[in-house]
């Protein structure tokens, strides 16, 4: 969560992503971003999102986005 | 069938009528002949190529449905014999074989596609390859493109990869999902929906809602105004300067610029709103495709609010899966280890990106000009990307200034123009012409012949004054819709709103660009 | 839920009555232009007629009812508009008939000569005077364009509205009120004089590749004679004196009409042969090189054609009528009275 906290923040260093809720929907996070997070995250954790996960539910806070990282390591 | 035809008019009131009387469960019917016959208009043989892919889809997303049943069934019965990594490599091999499914389906449909729109173009740019070694020329062939299909091929191969991708349902009954394909408010233009949003509206019965009938028919009506009022008015001036582009350079350019932009907002964003008011007038709610796009101030913002349906296809079918697919990953792996962390990871977003782009150019039409125009928005969002730590810097230190709105509306004029400037490609249709006519801007000077030069353009001056009028009251309701729903608020003063609606109704009868009377030629007499 | 209907019919009302009003304003008035008044002024004069003449402007530039009442008593009326087409005619016939039984009916030859429909301004200028009947509906789906809409002329508005930009005075001061009648009983009088010259005389009409008669018009020929027959109407045809190069009067078309006449047992009479007897004078009785009459032509062929319609066709003299006599005279005296005035100011 810390690691992926620290990637989100790379990104865009103005957002407190503890507390961000809505990152897409507020358009935050764009396409751009989004693909760049799921290329950091394979690298980093060695999870591979799927194009069907990417969804604005799975990508609005960072709470939700280390759910799916836990449940895609699981599966 | 145009929207803009009395034949529209009067298939809506028929089946306005029919829509409520008939028992409730007949509406979907009812909804797909309707369908069909306004796509019989467009000639039978478009009918061949709806059915072609309304069959094909159809047999794939069962297909893939009865494989994931199957798939399931076999997990289930296994469970105890199974280890989870025999599990992921069954569910591995069982994807794969779903997405060789999938693939049948989108290749004969994108085939069709191809084939269709593209092939001219391909002929065409073979022919150039083939002359510059002297080989004789192919002849260009002439293929009939059915009305809408770029549009309902990517809304059905939406449904399709989201049934693989187990977001939506397979349709089990056929007719349903000829309605889903065919349904005929969005096969001219759009929105492209997508299957989770719009299909179970289609199918559900719906009573008749005063209300809602009534926000219809008012969304209706102000598409009408936009289009007859204003977009098909313009039309006539954009015509004169691109009979002979080269006869209307520096300041004109300009002047088509501004025109195209009024022109095309107008137009589309007109035909959204009749597409949608009368799917509410139906009671069936459509994605908007529209977000005031000419208030964005920047680039990227501008394609979240123009075209939106489109563009999240896109991302979400094309951007997305393409970003994520293996090679992409691998290369970013190789790119970051050989280039270095910072060029490295940018390499794979920005690949998928130009893509993207491309296709989204060429999706709009076989030219090169097209491509040109898709590839230009694709280098300002990018350049924007990089440039984004920048304004970040300049957004901290002058935050009083960023924050204001004469800054605010600065970025939005200057998008507005920038966006103008690219689609002034898909006007001239010549790449060549385009870039010509663009440098023309900068070095013929030819602002005093303006006034002048706009009188002989086709349109009076009581054209313009109405042009005018009606651009005006656009951007006021736009403005005001950007802060409250007007049609809730007309509602409940119902006098105020029939003054309003009345008013509007008979602007359009009375200043809409339309009819044989419109082109005045027609109408001098001689002394017979 | 009842105040909202109230309202809803209410609004509906009012927007029916403004689109009324507004539709008032924007229909043309025909004042420069006074060929698109002609047809709507008949039904002032209807019922009273013994003979009727329709046809193009062949008829309204060449045949003056006054002249007949003054010198022959012959009460009658011209029909015609600009490129009056052979259906136009059939069913402006067939709606006169309706309304009134002459002695006999008049048609110029000269629009059979067209099979399809030519020009949505002449349709307009020719349908939009006529009064809603089944002829007229008939007329107007015989007569579209391709571009035109059957709806155009049930809401004229749809057609006019973009007359908005150019409205004059006349348009509000003739949008609820008759405007002066342009026409004395359906002739346009014309004072101009432009001769022919010898020049224009000698050139002839180009060759055809076809000279059939369409078979549209001839088939409206044989309804307007059938409906002739059935109210005991007597058919005459005429082709007015005018030959100029531009609206040529063929040999080959004058064979069929000849031949057409005699099956039928119609009487034809082509004024083109008999200009010396009628005693036109091509340097002084047109208004414009030879296509048309003017006043002073169409005189002399009144004349020339009011002594055979009474003495050949037997059409009476209704001077004795002193009612009708009445009113013909208020129509004689300003037919000269407009003469002179147009004189006058030349």
């Amino acid at each position: 969560m810390e690691k992926l906290l620290e990637i989100l923040t790379s990104l865009h260093p103005d957002v407190d992503f503890s507390e961000a809720e809505d990152l897409v929907d507020d358009g935050i996070l764009d396409s751009l971003d989004i693909v760049t997070l799921v290329t950091e995250i394979d690298s980093e954790f060695d999870v591979t999102i799927p194009a069907e996960e990417i969804v604005p539910e799975n990508f609005n806070s960072a709470a939700a986005l280390w759910a799916l990282i836990e449940r895609l390591d699981e599966e | 069938m145009l929207f803009t035809s009395y034949g529209f008019i009067a298939f809506l009131c028929l089946l306005f009528v029919a829509y409520y009387f008939v028992p409730k469960r007949w509406q979907w019917g009812l909804l797909l002949a309707a369908s069909y016959i306004f796509y019989a208009f467009a000639g039978w043989q478009c009918l061949i190529f709806i059915a072609v892919t309304t069959v094909s889809a159809y047999a794939v997303a069962r297909l893939m449905a009865r494989m994931a049943g199957r798939e399931s069934d076999y997990l289930a019965a296994h469970r105890d014999s199974m280890d989870k990594e025999a599990r992921k490599a069954y569910k591995a091999k069982a994807k794969k074989r779903r997405f060789g499914v999938l693939l049948c389906g989108l290749v004969l449909n994108f085939g069709i596609l191809a084939v269709l729109k593209y092939t001219a173009f391909a002929v065409f740019n073979l022919n150039s390859a083939l002359t510059a070694f002297g080989a004789e020329p192919l002849g260009i062939p002439d293929l009939l493109l059915p009305m809408g299909i770029s549009f309902y091929i990517f809304q059905t191969m939406g449904y399709l990869i989201d049934v693989y991708r187990g977001k939506t349902q397979a349709e089990e009954n056929f007719f349903r999902l000829a309605l889903f394909v065919s349904f005929f408010p969005q096969l001219v233009q759009g929105p492209i929906s997508r299957h989770g949003d719009l299909a179970a509206q289609l199918y559900a019965p719906h009573a008749f809602d005063a209300r809602g009938f009534t926000y219809g028919l008012q969304r209706i009506l102000w598409g009408y105004f936009k289009k007859l009022v204003i977009a098909d008015r313009v039309l006539v001036a954009m015509q004169t300067m691109l009979d002979t582009p080269d006869g209307y350079r520096g300041v004109y350019v300009i002047l088509l610029i501004l025109l195209y932009s009024v022109q095309i907002y107008a137009d589309f964003t007109g035909g959204i709103d009749i597409t949608v008011g009368v799917a509410q007038c139906l009671g069936i709610r459509l994605a908007e495709n529209f977000d005031h796009p000419f208030s964005s101030r920047s680039t990227k913002e501008y394609w979240r609010r123009w075209h939106i349906t489109m563009g999240s296809w896109f991302t979400d079918y094309v951007f997305y899966p393409l970003s994520v697919t293996r090679p992409m990953m691998k290369l970013s792996k190789w790119s970051r280890r050989v280039l270095g962390n910072t060029v490295g990871k940018r390499i794979p977003v920005y690949l998928a990106t130009i893509v993207t782009w491309f296709l989204t150019g060429l999706w709009h039409g076989a030219g090169w000009n097209f491509i040109v125009w898709g590839l230009l928005n694709c280098a300002v969002i990018l350049v924007s990307q990089e440039l984004e730590p920048l304004y970040a810097r300049f957004r901290v230190k002058f935050p009083r200034l960023t924050a204001s709105s004469p800054y605010g509306g600065f970025m939005a004029v200057r998008t507005f123009l920038l966006m103008g400037l690219f689609r002034s490609l898909d006007c001239y249709r010549d790449v060549g012409l385009t870039f010509r006519l663009w440098g023309s801007m900068l070095t013929v000077w030819n602002w005093g012949e303006l006034g002048s030069g706009m009188m002989s353009l086709g349109l009076t001056l009581a054209d313009w004054i109405i042009l005018a009028g009606g651009v005006l009251t656009v951007a006021v309701v736009s403005r005001l819709t950007m802060r409250m729903d007007i049609r809730e608020r007309l509602y409940d003063r119902p006098v105020l709103s029939w003054v309003l609606c009345g008013g509007l109704l008979l602007a359009i009868l009375l200043f809409g660009a339309y009819g044989v009377g419109y082109d005045a030629s027609q109408f001098i007499y001689n002394q017979f | 839920m009842k105040k909202r209907i109230l309202i809803t019919v209410c609004a509906l009302l009012v927007l029916a009555l403004v689109l009324g009003l507004c539709q008032a304003v924007l229909m043309p008035k025909y004042r420069e232009n006074p060929e698109g008044a002609l047809i709507g002024e008949y039904y002032a004069e209807a019922g009273e007629h013994d003979v009727l003449f329709v046809g193009d402007c062949e008829v309204y530039e060449s045949i003056i009812p006054a002249v007949l009442w003054e010198e022959y008593g012959i009460s009658s009326y011209v029909r015609g508009s600009g490129q009056q087409l052979v259906w136009h005619s059939y069913y402006l016939l067939r709606e006169m008939l309706e309304k009134e039984t002459p002695k006999a009916v008049v048609f110029n030859v000269l629009a059979l000569k067209y099979g399809e429909p030519q020009s949505e301004a002449f349709n307009r200028m020719t349908l939009d005077g006529m009064q809603w009947s089944s002829s007229k509906v008939q007329a107007i789906r015989a007569s579209m364009t391709e571009d035109e809409q059957f709806l155009d002329y049930v809401f004229p508005l749809l057609r006019f509205h973009s007359r908005i930009t150019e409205l004059k005075g006349e348009d509000f001061r003739y949008a609820f009120s008759e405007p002066p009648a342009v026409s004395h009983s359906g002739y346009l009088m014309q004072t101009g004089v432009a001769p022919m010259s010898a020049e224009l005389a000698d050139i002839e009409g180009a060759r055809l590749s076809d000279y059939t008669l369409p078979k549209t018009a001839m088939d409206y020929l044989e309804r307007m004679r059938l409906l002739c027959e059935e109210k005991g109407a007597e058919l005459i045809l005429m082709k007015a004196p005018t030959n100029s190069w531009a609206y040529w009067w063929y040999e080959e078309w004058e064979e069929q009409i000849v031949s057409y006449a005699e099956q039928n047992g119609l009487r034809y009479y082509n004024f083109i042969p008999l200009c010396g007897e009628i005693g036109i004078d091509w340097s002084r009785d047109t208004y414009d090189g030879g296509v048309h009459l003017n006043v002073y032509g169409a005189e002399k062929l009144t004349s020339y054609f009011g002594e055979i319609l009474q003495s050949e066709h037997g059409i009476a003299d209704r001077r004795a009528d002193t009612e009708l006599s009445e009113r013909w005279q208020g129509r004689v005296e300003r037919y000269h009275t407009d003469k002179e005035n147009r004189e006058g100011e030349k």
